[in-house]
This record gives structure tokens, C-alpha cells and sequence, in this order.
């Protein structure tokens, strides 16, 4: 009291420096060794999961391999209009032989003619038939090229051959995008695939539109089972929680071929109904290789993942809600609709999201029962990785489906609100 | 023998190192009853005879996008690696795979033929060594198809002598051949017509007469499970598991042959071992593509050997005791009229036939 004019100077903390100062350090300090505890994760994630999908991101606008194999070519092209229907001049064949050269010595002009054959069909064996005896011209002496290099494989001899060369030779190209689209990159800008080469756009129509229905039918089996499970006594509970989680111990692939057995035409089922006389036996039931078998194995498969996040919403709901609504008079139905049900809501919603970002990407089911209408885009995307080595074509496949499922999270945002959503 | 304690402290050397040491090597290869042939004909006794560990990977069916993604991440895991001709060549174009010199890495015949001629025609890729020679071809229920069973690929394309279902590859490949040949093309032209767009909805507008009644495969073992089931009248798959399963599993099933489409599977090397490693590769190479060993893994599979030198020494099936010889699809009884995978051409329009064959299916 006495001393009021002391409490105007700064508060000195026991070792004499100012205590904001002391509070400031010991707070950095602190962020610190948190920071260092969450560090392993943080390095995990970067090196497992980000930096995988930027290099992704990356490979489907990447294509700097025209211009690496053939540098001169590229470069001579520039001087040379596609559009004029002639052949280039000689010092394109000239600066063309001179690469190829190189690039046969390094082994690269194969790998190229794989690369211009997902835009032209021939190119693959053009750079592999020509390589041998181009390899063996000497661009000193041997001149001039264009006839010989016709002479060698006529495909040199057409203008189109030289207009894919140039129109896929930038290093950054929007290419693969288009073709992800059912369109291509011409000389004369981008076009409409052929029609009967046209399949990707309605393949991710269909991969939205049957993870959206496996997504609706997961709610619709998952709430009951859960609402039970939320409800019953422990004893009971416990017992078919087993029952829920015993298909995850199972092999996915165990349980995707046993739909098999179940749903062929030779199944159990057909086999059951034909013996009741419900099916006749020359019109037994086709529900399996075709939309409704993916519909159904899928459900099955990504059941658990909806019923949990609903169960445990569901557990944390007070009963005397219920029963203060029913003192008051409510119905059943009332008492559900207006307060058991909004308050289930978060789990649906989490539940919903984690079994639609599941199916999106699922393609070893729809590729065992999917038969021809029930197969996604994954499958597509699998194709173009494990196959045509088109990797290119695949990450912008795999960019697209990235960026719907991002814009559908926003969306749902917008909607429901994701504060709203709550794994228990 | 090595004693265990050496072998042991070479093991930790080696996964200290996190490499290979130089008693190991990583052999790919497709799995199931193929790897085991491959087991009992090549890798014990090579094993007995250097000492080498080989560890097995059943990763054949990706190992071409797998080779890649370890090219680009510049280790590579794998010493001998089994793949289908294609896949070679594949391999071979991308730099992937280490080209081979027949006349100085592989062994000459027992009569002294050199290896280049042992195998012939069959090299199809520099990258290339031959092992087998198998074929896709067709089976069919015997107690399905009435009293006159199918003798001709066109029976596939016959819905009314032979109703039911049919179960056909997921791919263009071999189906549209088949579709051009009971089109009315003539076999040598099959692959000109395939090169043209009319062809190629030629093919498929044939292929659609069936669509409604086929089930499409996309692994080797879905066919033979369908005709055990009864879930088809016939359907396509490779002859060896056809063989097991009219012959180890006594299904009433038998094999169609027309038309059957041979097909190449054998070894490559990666391109960008170590001298050490590729040393021992080319050494194994050496064991295991010579006269006898590919006549030693027909006891086990019914696959044709694919040097001429090794087809007269093609003996019993190990286990069940008959005669392999009759079940090779390159038995002069069941090659009456063949196919072979056209490499260039498929190598070439794969892509572009796919996308079409691929959007054909979704209508």
C-alpha cells in the first residue's frame, strides 16, 4: 500500500529479468518441446503422405521427356507450321537424326515411343524399328536425312508424325487432364475423344453416383444395428459388437469372393429360391457381376466403418431425453424424430463421410463383382498404373477424384456444417 | 553346407547393410502351382549346387510398374524377375530390363546347337530369355454341351447350339482375334483388319452377338472356378489351369484347343544391378534355361518348354504319373491350328484398343 510507486515499474519474476519477459521464454520453450514431441508424426506425414501426393500432383502435368530425348528436334520444330499439311524441312530430320544418335546410344528412344504412343497409336514401334539403323548414321558425314529417314520407316513421312512430336513437346502440359476428361491435346487445341474412346467422365459419373447409393445404404442398415448396439444391455452388446467387427478380421478378398459363391447364378441364393419355387429354374437371378453385385458386396464391406462412429454418437445420447419427452406426452415416433434423431446426426455424418471417401477409391471389389456397369474409375486408374504404365494419365485421374472428394467435404461443410460431425 | 553361424552373421551383415549379401538372391515370379514348378526345377537344385539363398516374391503381376518405381527410387530389390513376353518388351523399352546376348549368357544345347537357334523364333525382345510356352485357350463343361461338344474357337460365338454363359477375359487381347477369325477374316489377316477402326468395330460388334452371356475374368483363376460351379459352358484361361483342373481335380471339363493363342513367359534381368548381383543373375540364368532344366519344370506344370532341344526329354507329371507330352500346347495333336500374341501389334494399339474395348463394355 505504502509502496503503490513500485507497482508502476515492470513485474520483475524472481531472478530479476521483467516477467513478461520470463513468461514469454518459458512459453517458447514449452512450444517448443511440444513441437519436438509431435515432430516423428509430423516428419511421417510430410514424407508418407505429402510429398507423395505433390509429386503426384506433379507427374500429371510433367512431361519433360519429349524435350530431353529430342532437344533439336523440339527446337527445329518451332520454325515449322503443323497446320500447312507439308513435311517439315531438312534441318528438322537433320537435328532429328542427331538426337536419335544420342538417344539410341542411351537407350531413351524407346522409352519416348512409349510415351507418344498413348497420343498416337504406331509411334511405339516407329522409335523402336528406326533406332537400330539411326543409331548407326553419322550426323557428320551421312546428310542429307529426310530421304533417308523415310526410307527407314515411312511413318517419318507423314506431317501428322511431326505434329504430335510438337504439340506434346512443352515440358508442363496439359495433356494428360484433357485425355482424364475424354478429350485430347490436337495441334489445333483441345477436342472431344473419339466417341467410342469416350468411357472416363462416365466412369466418374457412375464411381459418385454408386458411392453415394453404397453410402445411403450403409445408413440405412448401420442405424438400427447401431441404435441396438447404443441401447442394449452390455452383455448383449458386447456379444454382437463381435458380431459387427468380426467381418474386419476377415481378408477382404475372402469376403469379396464369398459374395461370389453367394450371388452367382450358381449360388446359394439362386440355388435356395429355385428349390422354393420362387425362381424358375431357366430364369435364376443375375445379382452379381453388374452394378447391384458392387452394391452389395460394398455395403457388406464398408458397413463397420458407418456403424461405429454412429454407435458411439448414439451411447454418448442420455436416455432421460427420451424419457422426459415421453413424460411430456410425445409419441414414439415424436420422441425419435424430434429428439433421439438430430442428436444422432453427427455420427451419421462422420460415418457417411468416412464410407463415401472409402468407396470412392475402392476397385478390388468392383473389379471381382463388378462384372462391366459396376466397375469405378479406381480401376481405370489401377490400368494405368500397374499396365499401360501410363502414370501420367493415372495422377490426373487421381488429382480429379482428389479434388471432387475435396469439393464435396466443402460442400457438406456449407450443408451440415463439419463441426457437426463426431466420432463419438 | 555352410555353418549356420556363417550364414546367420551374413544375414545380419546383410540387413545391417540394407541390402543383399551374396548368399541371397530375389527371384520374381507369379505364385501358386507356376512358382512351385519353378522351385522343384530350378531354384532347389541351384541352391544345392552354389549355396545361394533364394528368396521368392510373388509380385509378377506388378513387376513392371513395380521395376519402375524402383528404377526411380534407385533401389532395386529384385534379381531375376519372371514375366510374361510382353511385359518384356515392355521392360526393354522403358530401359528397365538388362539386354541378354544369347550366344554368350545363355547355355548351348546338349548337341551343340547354340542358344540363339535352341530358341528360334522365340526371342522375341533382346531383353528376353524364354522359359515356357503356354496358351490361352478354351475349356468347356462336358456334361453341358450336349452330345456333339464343341471342335472349333466359333462354338464360342454360337449361342444357339451351345447356350449358357461364357466367361472371356477382361481385355481386348486374344478376344478380338477370335471375335475377327469367326467374323469371317481369314488368319493371316486378322492383325491388318485389327490396324483399321472398322476392324476394330468389326471385332466388337461380333463380340457384342454375346455380350449379354459373358462373365469377364480378370485373374487366371476365375475361369476354372466358373466351369467347376457350372457357372459357364465354356471360357478361356490358360491351359495349365485348365490342366489341373480336368486332371488334379477330375472336373468334367475338357479343352477346346482352336485357335488357342501361345503365348511367351520367361526371365529378365533389371537393368541397373550391381556387377555382383548381375554376375550371380546371369549365372542362375545360366542354370536355369538350359536343355534340361526347362524339360525338368514340365513334370510339375503342363507348360511347353521353350528351347526345341528340351521337348523330347518332357517325361511324367511328378506327382500324378502320366504322360506330360499329350498336354503341352505344343503337342502336334492340340497345335493343329494356333495363334501366336502378335508383341509389335499389341505393343502398339494396346492403348488405343483398350480405351475402345474398355468403353464398348460400359454401354
Amino acid at each position: 500500500m505504502t509502496d503503490a510507486s513500485e507497482n508502476t515499474g515492470p513485474m520483475l519474476a524472481a531472478d530479476g529479468t521483467p516477467l513478461k519477459q520470463s513468461l514469454a521464454r518459458s512459453l517458447r520453450r514449452q512450444k517448443l518441446r511440444a513441437l519436438m514431441l509431435v515432430a516423428p508424426l509430423l516428419l511421417f506425414v510430410m514424407f508418407s503422405f505429402i510429398v507423395p501426393i505433390a509429386s503426384m500432383l506433379f507427374r500429371s502435368v510433367e512431361n519433360s521427356i519429349v524435350q530431353e530425348t529430342l532437344p533439336l528436334t523440339v527446337e527445329a520444330l518451332q520454325n515449322w507450321d503443323e497446320s500447312s499439311g507439308e513435311l517439315p524441312d531438312e534441318a528438322v530430320y537433320d537435328a532429328f537424326v542427331r538426337d536419335m544418335v544420342v538417344a539410341v546410344d542411351n537407350k531413351t528412344h524407346t522409352r519416348l515411343g512409349s510415351r507418344l504412343n498413348y497420343e498416337e497409336t504406331g509411334m511405339s514401334s516407329m522409335f523402336r524399328r528406326s533406332g537400330r539403323k539411326m543409331g548407326k548414321l553419322d550426323p557428320e558425314t551421312d546428310g542429307p536425312f529426310k530421304d533417308q529417314v523415310i526410307e527407314i520407316h515411312d511413318g517419318w513421312g507423314e506431317p501428322k508424325t511431326w505434329a504430335v512430336i510438337k504439340t506434346h513437346s512443352p515440358a508442363v502440359t496439359n495433356g494428360y487432364f484433357l485425355n482424364a476428361v475424354d478429350m485430347r491435346r490436337t495441334p489445333e487445341g483441345a477436342q472431344a475423344q473419339p466417341e467410342d474412346k469416350q468411357i472416363l467422365i462416365k466412369l466418374f459419373g457412375r464411381t459418385l453416383f454408386m458411392s453415394l447409393v453404397i453410402t445411403a445404404s450403409c445408413i440405412l442398415l448401420a442405424y438400427p444395428v447401431s441404435y441396438l448396439l447404443a441401447t442394449l444391455p452390455m452383455r448383449v452388446s458386447n456379444l454382437l459388437m463381435i458380431l459387427v467387427l468380426l467381418p474386419f478380421w476377415t481378408s477382404l478378398l475372402v469376403r469379396t469372393s464369398a459374395w461370389k459363391v453367394m450371388l452367382q447364378q450358381q449360388g446359394v441364393i439362386n440355388e435356395t429360391l429355385v428349390w422354393l419355387g420362387l425362381v424358375a429354374d431357366d430364369a435364376r437371378l443375375v445379382i452379381i457381376n453388374n452394378q447391384f453385385g458392387t452394391i452389395i458386396a460394398m455395403t457388406h464391406i464398408l458397413l463397420p466403418f458407418m456403424i461405429l462412429p454412429m454407435y458411439s454418437v448414439m451411447q454418448t445420447i442420455p436416455e432421460s431425453y427420451t424419457r422426459a419427452a415421453k413424460s411430456m406426452g410425445a409419441t414414439n415416433w415424436t420422441t425419435f424424430w424430434r429428439i433421439y434423431f438430430p442428436q444422432s446426426i453427427p455420427g451419421i455424418g462422420a460415418g457417411s463421410i468416412l464410407v463415401f471417401i472409402l468407396a470412392i477409391g475402392y476397385y478390388i471389389t468392383p473389379e471381382i463383382v463388378g462384372g462391366t456397369k459396376g466397375v469405378f474409375i479406381s480401376n481405370r486408374i489401377a490400368y494405368h498404373i500397374s499396365s499401360s504404365l501410363n502414370w501420367g494419365l493415372a495422377a490426373a485421374l487421381g488429382t480429379i477424384l482428389l479434388a471432387v472428394v475435396l469439393l464435396l467435404y466443402w460442400v457438406y461443410d456449407k450443408i451440415v456444417g463439419i463441426d457437426n460431425v463426431k466420432l463419438g | 553346407m555352410k555353418p549356420t553361424k556363417t550364414m546367420l552373421t551374413a544375414a545380419v551383415l546383410a540387413t545391417a547393410a540394407g541390402g543383399v549379401s551374396a548368399e541371397e538372391m530375389t527371384i520374381v515370379s507369379w505364385g501358386g502351382a507356376y512358382s512351385k514348378s519353378q522351385l522343384k526345377a530350378y531354384h532347389e537344385p541351384y541352391s544345392e549346387k552354389t549355396g545361394v539363398t533364394i528368396l521368392n516374391d510373388d509380385s509378377s503381376a506388378e513387376a513392371v510398374a513395380k521395376l519402375r518405381a524402383m528404377n526411380e527410387a534407385g533401389n532395386i530389390t529384385w534379381d531375376v524377375v519372371d514375366v510374361v513376353a510382353a511385359d518384356a518388351i515392355r521392360l526393354c523399352d522403358e530401359g528397365l530390363a538388362m539386354e541378354i546376348d544369347p550366344d554368350t549368357m545363355l547355355a548351348p544345347a546338349p548337341d551343340g546347337t547354340s542358344a540363339a537357334d535352341d530358341f528360334g523364333d522365340l526371342l522375341v525382345s533382346d531383353c528376353f530369355i524364354p522359359q515356357i510356352v503356354y496358351s490361352t485357350t478354351f475349356g468347356y463343361r462336358t456334361d453341358l454341351v450336349g452330345d456333339t461338344p464343341p471342335t472349333d474357337i466359333c462354338a464360342v460365338f454360337d449361342l444357339e447350339a451351345y447356350p449358357g454363359k461364357r466367361s472371356l477375359e477382361k481385355r481386348p487381347i486374344n478376344n478380338m482375334e477370335w471375335a475377327l477369325l469367326c467374323d469371317g477374316v481369314a488368319k493371316e489377316d486378322v492383325y491388318d483388319v485389327l490396324a483399321t477402326p472398322e476392324g476394330q468395330e468389326q471385332a466388337l460388334a461380333k463380340l457384342d452377338t454375346i455380350k449379354d452371356s459373358v462373365v469377364w475374368w480378370s485373374a487366371g483363376a476365375d475361369t476354372p472356378q466358373l466351369l467347376a460351379d457350372g457357372e459357364v459352358v465354356m471360357g478361356s484361361t490358360y491351359n495349365g489351369r485348365l490342366f489341373s483342373v480336368i486332371e488334379e481335380q477330375k472336373q468334367p471339363v475338357a479343352m477346346l484347343w482352336d485357335a488357342q493363342v501361345f503365348d511367351l513367359d520367361g526371365w529378365i534381368i533389371p537393368a541397373g544391378l550391381s556387377d555382383e548381383r548381375k554376375a550371380r543373375a546371369l549365372d542362375y540364368i545360366m542354370f536355369a534355361t538350359d536343355t534340361q532344366r526347362l524339360a525338368d519344370q514340365a513334370k510339375y506344370i503342363s507348360y511347353g518348354p521353350a528351347r526345341a532341344s528340351s521337348a523330347p526329354l518332357v517325361g511324367q507329371h511328378a506327382e500324378l504319373g502320366i504322360d506330360m507330352a499329350p498336354h503341352m500346347p505344343t503337342d502336334p495333336e492340340n497345335a493343329k491350328n494356333t495363334f501366336l500374341y502378335n508383341y509389335e501389334f499389341w505393343a502398339d494399339y494396346r492403348d488405343d484398343i483398350d480405351a475402345k474395348f474398355q468403353a464398348w463394355l460400359a454401354q
